[in-house]
Order: structure tokens, then sequence, then C-alpha cells
């Protein structure tokens, strides 16, 4: 794609509403009462209902309309008191009863809004519907070009809330952040797994341009396959680079349906407005309406956990941790349940963040997992953080029984007592140890005393080699220092 | 009586005989497959025999008799069951080709309860294709005949459940009522037959037509009869969330207490222009012998009855043709060779599936529903249907139940009026404002015309008011002969 200039770009606004379908994650359906259960066996977690079958009938799962009232108020929306589900009409063999069920005019939940680095975002509407099922493409990865396709239905009417903002996000990167705080909201109030990879959160991108300054909207592009954040920020990104070189040339802006193709980090067009489907909503005469009473919603609100946005707040404000570090718990719900349970234990608050954010961290990264899987417990790295405080343990040391216990567990007082891991402050022992390393290094002494005070640090190095990292660093110091003296 | 004809007795007879060991239930589906082999190439009442069913039921209630254990009040009666409502194992077709080899891995809620009753299934009846028609004309299989007259249509959609009590092959029989899918075949055929308040029997595994107004029900030859199956297959199903959650009363309990004072309205718009003077004089005569019973008749006007046919076929083809999208050869039923796309299957196999009705209804519903149409049509549509149901609101302050005949003419000739759709649409006027208003109705026996088919009379009440209902039909029952007639087959 030829160059657009800096210039160029700041003379447009981008506009941006993005469509997120969270999976709820009930134990069972939205209308039935087969098992929701990611990568199971396929068309294994199935039944007449869930598989359209003649004469059966749907039956809300009252869970799923508890998890989005509690996700409406964590949304800050207004909970309807009155509710309704409608079909949604349209032919593909992944919809068994080729209508889906959802929501038209009358959702759950509307207008709310979240904070996004200080800034409003508002929130349209959220509305329950039931998700439809896969379809597996035999010899092609795609329809195109397949000989065949099967239908997977064990995802067919898993709960989804669908959760629609005003187009007021105005960059690639607040629409990342923006997604990224939905997922988090989603993850604490455990409603959601949150997981773009696997397709349990879900986001559509409405992506347009204007000339800065202009009121009205520009004609937008829904852009859709985005897997991950990195792509839904890339994926706009692109959007907004090909909308501006299509109005630079004079061209207009064509409103349709694109695909977001990650390998070749495009878009490309999947239908246009003439193809757009005429879903032919009606009230869905098979159920109810739902009748939301002010008790229950009060019920569901006591229930609410603190939500990521006051976490960060209290970690910042409570807790003087840095707005980075703060975030960046946050944004990892496990590692943030985790301080918590730690700095509950009264620990030093500092010291831990340092373990969770240093060699905690990257042993996860290495090993691909998240905190609450390994053996670590808050109560073991607390009374390690105690025993590094007490100085009954070395720095060194500890970072040797972190990986331990992350990897095995186990009782970190125990561990050091049997290992005889302490720290040696016995002045004599540390005596004889230097006296020993000395001696059995005469060149680098030599060079030491004619001037290379820097071989003082290779001293220490053996020393605590010789002592397993155990002798006490101050006194090592003091003692290589009076050793090393001129005599 | 001869042993073929054992079905015509009614249930308190056959019950008494039964547990006096005068005749044993495997007998009597004896008697009920050997009347169908006697009638059964005439009336064509059936899609498919469920032999095997009834037989393991009919043997199940032997062996409890045998032991002196007790039975339910229906144990052991032979029924049929319209083939919309599925049943485990057996074929359930829908009266259509698109699943004429269906065979549900599911029991309807009715089906489970006519096991749990013990009452041995017969066979399948015959209907329109998926209860769309007033004349079982649109069956893909067969077309019922009226055992009163071989060459006149029974009625539908529920035609072959009705001709099976008629003619005595079964002694009772379940059917549908949408828009009077079980009232018009009962007034056609000479029987009794109930549309219940919708809600009160589950429509779990009923295949759906239009479900905002779908209600099973029971065919009889007398009121007692219908209230007993009334009886067994309703109640609350956490299956089916329109299903009502209030404890269904013992309806034959109060049968025989009088209805002095009850008051009754005539529907006046019913006995206009378009009824049948035939008609008219046995309803007539009716309100005569309803007032020599001590009820109190008043004149009652159902304003919105004008717009009831245009409300309700705009409603129930909205509704069925999203209903009927999932018969698109995916999953299950027929489906089309040779396609070479999805859009071809999907094409393909509805083409060669559904039947003329049944595609001219998708499509009329599709496009009621499209986008820019649907305030015009369904929307308008659903706001008569408050105005017609508060235009009974107003008419129950008044009276307790109203009166009407069931249909304006009776039973007319096959093929007479199957290019018409909309003359066949018209059989409807009497029957769907019940459904539009989700009340109950039935149709009774009260006379014959000179022809001598048989015409009916419909009672209808409030929402739940079956009880009061059924003893204002025994009351009346019990002091005609009506329903003692028999078609001469
Ligand atoms: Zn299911």
């Amino acid at each position: 794609m030829p160059e657009i200039t800096q210039e160029i770009r700041d003379k447009y606004e981008t506009v941006i509403g993005l469509e997120v379908h969270a999976q709820l994650k009930t134990k069972s359906k939205i209308f039935c009462n087969s098992a929701t259960e990611f990568g199971q066996e396929h068309n294994s977690q199935v039944c007449p209902v869930c598989l359209g079958y003649p004469g059966v009938l749907p039956v809300l799962n009252k869970k799923v309309l508890e998890y989005a009232i509690l996700t409406g108020l964590a949304l800050n929306c207004e909970i309807a008191r009155h509710s309704k589900f409608d079909r949604k009409q349209y032919f593909y063999p992944d919809l068994p009863k080729n209508y889906q069920i959802s929501q038209y005019d009358m959702p759950v939940c509307k207008n709310g809004h979240i904070y996004i680095n200080g800034k409003k975002i508002r929130i349209n509407r959220a509305h329950l519907e039931e998700d439809a099922g896969k379809l597996v493409h035999a010899g092609a990865t795609g329809l195109a070009g397949s000989t065949y396709s099967l239908v997977d239905y064990n995802r067919t009417g898993v709960p989804l809330l669908e959760i629609v903002s005003e187009p007021e996000i105005s960059s690639p990167e607040e629409a990342r952040i923006y997604m990224e705080e939905l997922r988090n909201i989603v993850r604490y109030l455990g409603v959601c797994d949150g997981n773009l990879e696997e397709g349990s959160l879900r986001c559509d991108a409405n992506v347009s341009i204007r000339p800065l300054g202009q009121i009205e909207l520009g004609t937008k592009a829904e852009i859709k396959n985005m897997n991950s954040f990195k792509a839904l920020q890339r994926a706009i990104e692109y959007e907004v680079e090909r909308q501006i070189e299509l109005v630079e040339h004079g061209e207009r802006v064509v409103q349709e349906t694109r695909l977001w193709k990650e390998d070749e980090g495009i878009t490309i067009s999947m239908r246009s407005k003439e193809e757009a489907h005429d879903y032919r909503y009606f009230p869905e005469p098979d159920l109810v309406p739902m009748e939301i009473s002010a008790e229950w919603v009060h019920r569901i609100r006591e229930t609410m956990p603190e939500l990521p946005a006051e976490k960060r707040q209290r970690y910042i404000s409570e807790l003087g941790l840095s707005e980075y570090d703060a975030d960046i718990l946050v944004n990892s719900m496990e590692m943030a349940f985790f301080f918590d349970s730690v700095i509950e234990l009264k620990t030093n608050v500092k010291t831990a963040v340092n373990w969770l954010m240093g060699d905690i961290t990257a042993y996860l990264k290495e090993n691909k997992t998240t905190i609450d899987k390994t053996e670590l417990t808050p109560e073991s790295l607390a009374e390690m953080l105690n025993l590094i405080d007490k100085g009954i343990i070395s720095n060194a040391i500890a970072k040797k029984i972190v990986i331990q216990v992350l990897e095995n567990g186990g009782n970190v007082e125990e561990m050091v007592e049997k290992q005889g891991l302490s720290v040696i402050s016995d002045e004599s022992s540390i005596k004889d140890t230097i006296k020993k390393i000395l001696e059995s290094n005469p060149e680098q002494v030599e060079r030491y005393k004619s001037g290379k005070p820097q071989l003082f640090g290779f001293f220490v190095g053996q020393v605590m080699k010789e002592t397993g990292g155990r002798a006490n660093p101050e006194t090592v110091n003091r003692l290589l220092k009076e050793e090393l003296a001129p005599c | 009586m001869p042993a073929t004809k054992l079905c015509f007795h009614t249930v308190k007879d056959l019950r008494k005989a039964l547990l006096n060991r005068e005749i044993s239930a495997v007998e009597l589906v004896d008697a009920s497959y050997k009347r169908i082999e006697e009638v059964e190439d005439n009336v064509q009442a059936f899609i498919s025999l469920t032999k095997d069913l009834a037989y393991k039921t009919a043997k199940e209630v032997d062996e409890r008799i045998k032991i002196n254990a007790d039975i339910p009040p229906l144990a052991g009666i032979p029924i049929a069951v319209k083939d919309v409502i599925c049943t485990k194992g057996y074929t359930t077709t829908g009266g259509s080709k698109i699943l004429e080899n269906f065979v549900p891995p599911y029991n309807a809620t009715v089906a489970k309860k006519l096991e749990e009753n013990m009452i041995p299934i017969i066979g399948k009846a015959n209907l329109d294709e998926f209860a769309m028609g007033s004349s079982n004309e649109n069956s893909a299989f067969s077309i019922a005949k009226n055992p009163w007259n071989f060459k006149m249509v029974p009625g539908g959609s529920s035609g072959g459940s009705a001709v099976a009590v008629s003619s005595g092959e079964t002694v009772i029989s379940l059917g549908t009522d949408t828009g009077g899918s079980i009232r018009l075949p009962a007034s056609f055929c000479g029987v009794v037959g109930m549309k219940p308040t919708y809600g009160r029997v589950s429509r779990f595994g009923l295949m759906a037509y239009a479900s905002s107004l779908d209600q099973i029900g029971p065919f009889g030859r007398c009121v007692e009869d219908v209230a007993l199956t009334l009886q067994a297959i309703s109640g609350y199903d956490n299956m089916d969330s329109t299903s009502i959650n209030i404890p269904v009363p013992d309806y034959s309990a109060t049968l025989h207490h009088d209805i002095k004072g009850l008051r009754i309205g005539v529907i006046s718009e019913m006995l206009g222009e378009g009824t049948n003077p035939e008609v008219k004089e046995a309803i007539l005569n009716s309100i005569k012998i309803y007032e020599n019973l001590g009820a109190k008749i008043e004149e009652i006007s159902i304003p919105h009855n004008q717009y009831a046919i245009a409300t309700y076929y705009i409603i129930a083809m909205a509704e069925a043709s999203a209903n009927l999208a999932r018969y698109d050869g995916v999953k299950y039923g027929h489906r089309s060779k040779d396609a070479k796309n999805i859009m071809d299957m999907y094409m393909n196999s509805r083409a060669e599936g559904f039947g003329d009705e049944v595609k001219r209804r998708i499509m009329l519903g599709t496009y009621t529903l499209s986008s820019g149409y649907y305030d015009a049509y369904y929307k308008k549509a659903q706001q008569v249907r408050a105005l017609i149901k508060k235009d009974f609101d107003k008419a129950w302050e008044k009276v307790d139940l109203l009166i009407s005949p069931t249909c304006p003419t009776t039973a007319f000739e096959i093929g007479s009026k199957i290019s018409d759709p909309l003359s066949m649409y018209l059989m409807d006027i009497g029957t769907i404002t019940a459904n539009l208003a989700g009340i109950p109705g039935i149709s009774l026996p009260c006379g014959f015309d000179s022809a001598n088919l048989p015409i009916g009379i419909q009672l209808t009440g409030p929402v739940l008011s079956e009880e009061i209902m059924l003893r204002a039909a025994y009351n009346f029952e019990q002091s005609t002969d009506f329903h003692k007639a028999n078609p001469a087959i």
C-alpha cells in the first residue's frame, strides 16, 4: 500500500464502534441442558433442543440472565424491567433452526459506559443471544475450495452477551484498550473466560473516517475475524489507512463487511450492504417476556466483586503502586487475585510486587502458564518474603526457592531447614572460607593489590559460590575488605 | 355390538368391562385394528399404525388388571394421535414429504403422558401438512374422508383424528388446534372436540405451525370422554415456557352438575349473512335447549370479529415461516439429491419436500415480516389481536360462556375449495378468535343438515374455564341425541 504521510493522516478523524460477543460461562446452554465445555468431541454436547429438532422448545437458563444483569451493572447500564427475545432469521448450516434467538428492541441492558484512560466510552446496549455452531470445511481452510463441509453443533446455543459500544472510540490503540478492559471486566465478574484465541470473547469493529471537524459520520466498514488484541489493533490500523487512501484518491468508502486476514495483514471484502440480510425480526413466541424485578437486580448488585478499575485505583492510592505496576497486575487477573491474597498476609507490598513482577512473571512467561496453575500459594510466597525480611535467607537463595515452590510446592520454612539454606552469619566460618578462596587464587590477590579493585566482586562471587549463596553478603563484604587490606 | 365396533363404546363402559374382565386391553386394541382393517380404505384416518406400541401398552394394562393393581382412568383405551405430535421411536411425518421418514428420538410431553396413563397409541392420524388447512386435503399422503359421506372432507387440519373417532377406529384421539383445527373437523364429523386454553397442555414435541396459537386437545364421542382425555394430557411442563403453572381441576367430577343461572352469550356476528340457514336453525334450536336447561341467554357483540381472519392468517403465516425454516435438509428429513452447493440443497430440498399450501404460507409469512412491511402487517395484526382479546374480556363481564356455530357450513365436497384458498380460509371464521384470544373452545354435535351431515355448536369461555365449559357441554349432550348417531359404515 502506498505511503500515507502523517500530514495526510492528521486531516482525518477515526471513528470506531465495537460489537463484542462474550460467551457466558454457564454450565449448560442458554435454552437447553446441553453442556458448554470447550474443545470436546464434535457434536457430543447437543440435544434435540439445540439441534432444532421438530417440536422442541427453548427454556431460558436463568443463570444466563443473571450473568447478563451482573455484566450490565458492571458496565453501568440501565437494566430493563421488561425484556424479551426475538427471532433473527437467516439460513446458514451452523444455525439449526435457521433463526437465532436474540434480542431486537428490548435488550436486557442499555445506556452504559466504561472509562478507559479517563475517557468515557458509552455502551449502547448489551443483549443476550444464542451462539451458532461451527463449520468444518474439508479440503480447504474456508468454504471456498472445500469439497464438503461438516457442522459441529457443540457451540450452538452457548449463551452470548453482545456488548455494543457507541462509535466513540477514536484510535486503533484505544479500541484495543477498550477491548482489554471489557475482557478484564467479564473475567473479574467470572461470567466469561475472555479467551480471544478460543473465541469465548469475539469482536467486530465498525470503522469509518471523516475529515477533522465534520459532524456526520463517514461510511463504515465492519471488520471481522480478529483473534487477538494485537490483531484487533492491526486490523483497524490497516482499515483506517485503506479508507484514507480511498478518500485521498477521490473514491468512496463502500458500506460492507470485511474480513481480517491475519497472515497477510490485510482486510478483504466479504459481503456488501446490498447482500446484507433482512433478518425479519419478530418476537419469539416460544418464550415468555422477562420481568426483571428491582429486588433481584439489587441482590445481584450485592454480589458484585471489585472491578478492574476499582482495583487499579486502590493499588495506586492505597498501596502506593505505580500506575504501570497497577496496570500490569490488574490486567492479569490471576496475578491480581494472588497479589491481594499475599498482601492480606501482611507482607511488604513493594517486595511482593517486585517478586511477582520479576522472577515469578518471568517463570510464568517461560512456561506459558498463569500463577493459579502453579504450586505457589500466597501463603508460601508470604512466608518466603518474611524469611527474606528477617534476614534468614538471602535473595539469591530465595530466587532458587521460588522456582522450586512454583514447580513442586511445599513449605518454605521446612525447605530452608532441611536443605540448610539459611544465611551463614557466623564470622569465623565465613573468615575460613575467605582464607581458603584467597589462598587458592594468589594471582588474583596479587592483581587486586596492585591496583585492580574491580576484582573485589570476583572474590565475593567465589565466597558466595563456595557457601551455596548462603553467606550473609554484608558480612562477606566487611570480612573480605579486612582480609584484603594491605598489611 | 360386534367385536370390531368396541370402540363405539364410551370410556366409562369400556373401563367397567376391563375391570370386570369381560374384555382385555389387548382385545380392545385388537378390536381397534380390526375396525381399521374394515374401514380404513374408505376413510384414511391414519398415516401410520403403531402396533408394537399399542400392544405393549395393552399388555401392561392387562398385567396390572390381573394382579388387581390400580390402573389410570384411561388405561387401555385406544387413542389416535395426530401425526404432528412426536412419538419416540415411531415415524412422525407432520403430514409432509419433508419428514416422510423422520423418527423422533424423543416423546412429546403429551405422548409421555399417554404412556404414563397407559393409553395405547393405535396410530398416527392423518392431517393437513404441518396442520395447515381446513379440509385435510393438504396431507402429503392421502385425504382422510368424512365417515358420513366419503365424498366430503372431514375438515382439517386434524381430519384423521376426528375421522378415527367418528368411524369407531379408536375411542378417543388427540389433535391440534391453531385456528380451529380440532373444532372444525369435530363439527364436520359429528364428534366432540376441544381446544383447551393456550398453555393448558404442553406444546413440547408438537411440530410448531404457529407457536402463539397452537394447542393440543382431545376428540371423543361424548363430552365425558373428552373431559377424561383432557385430564390426562393437561398440566404444567417445565419444557414449555408458555405452559400454565396452575393445578388442573377434576373435569369429570362436576360434569353432571346443572347449569341453572349460567349466563350464555350468543355472538351476534356469527349468525349473520355468511351462515348457512340450516346451521343457523340448529344453533337457534340449541339456544332453546340451553334456555330449557336454565341458562340465561344474552346477545353479545365481538366487534373486531370481522378482522379476525386477516389477523389470524398474518400472525400464523409469519410464525410458520420461521418455524418451518428448520426443515432444510441439513440435519434430518428430506435432502435433495445432486445439489451442487448449499443454496441448491436448501432450495431443492424444500421445493421437493413441501406442498403448495405450506409454500404459500411460508412465502406470505416471509413477506409480512420483511423490512418495510413488518409494521403494516405483523405489528398491526398483533394490535388487532389485542383488541379482539379486549372484546372477549368485555364479554366475560356479562356472560360466562359464548355460543356460536363452530363453522358457518357443514362439510363440503372434496376438491370444491382447494383451488380457492380464500374461501377455504373463511371456514375458520367461527373458531380462530379463540386461538387469537388464547381461550378454550369446544365443538359438539347439535344437529344434521338435509344431506345428513353433522352440524357443530361451539362454546367458548374465558381463560381456564374448561370445567364450566365441559359441564355446559355435558348438560346439552345429555338432553339431546345427536351424539348417539353413528355414520353408517
Ligand atoms: Zn442442547
